[in-house]
């Protein structure tokens, strides 16, 4: 059981590594605000999650996992909704179409 | 061990944020850049505490996480854009 929770760490982290790279290759090479602001806050999330859930995963007692609960839910949060401020920040009419 | 390499990886998927901080065109893209640093540097800690045994690492990066939810917001709220 132990093994089987090592291995799934393990996995969940090296999915969530892969999800931040591909924000941060996103936000190199996107070309307008918008589809940067797109791919940032959906893989941006993803990863964050996926690592913690894969810490989760690999650190054994419920203290060490309130934390890593703690950080997801407030990136989860602030993410979203800067993602919406800026996005209706910069759309002509205030956004609402 | 694997997850050094990961770790690594985190940082190295963080400081790919900052050319697009430096340069960038606009106001805007510095700001969501700043964001992903911040959830980067999170990741970072986080994968620091798991690789080296230390679970008061998550505590701090707690603390960077709260810094980058205000961080955003009070670029939104002090541009004065529209509602």
């Amino acid at each position: 059981m132990s093994a089987f929770f090592s291995i799934l760490g393990i996995g969940l982290i090296a999915t969530g590594v892969g999800f931040l790279a591909l924000a941060a290759l996103g936000l190199w090479r996107l070309p307008d605000l918008l589809s940067r602001l797109h791919v940032l806050t959906k893989a941006d999330t993803a990863g964050l999650s996926l690592i913690a859930l894969g810490a989760a995963c690999l650190t054994g007692t419920r203290a060490e996992i309130l934390p890593l609960m703690l950080c997801v839910l407030l990136i989860a949060i602030s993410g979203a909704t800067v993602g919406q401020l800026i996005a209706r920040s910069v759309t002509p009419r205030g956004g609402r179409s | 061990m694997i997850l050094d390499v990961f770790s690594l990886a985190a940082l190295l998927a963080t400081l790919a944020a900052l050319p697009r901080l430096v340069f960038g065109p606009s106001a805007e893209d510095r700001i969501i850049a700043a964001q992903l640093a911040g959830t980067g540097t999170v990741a970072t800690l986080i994968l620091l505490g798991v690789a080296s045994g230390t679970p008061a690492l998550y505590d701090v990066a707690l603390v960077f996480a709260a810094l980058a939810a205000v961080a955003g917001l009070a670029f939104v709220a002090l541009r004065g854009g529209r509602t």
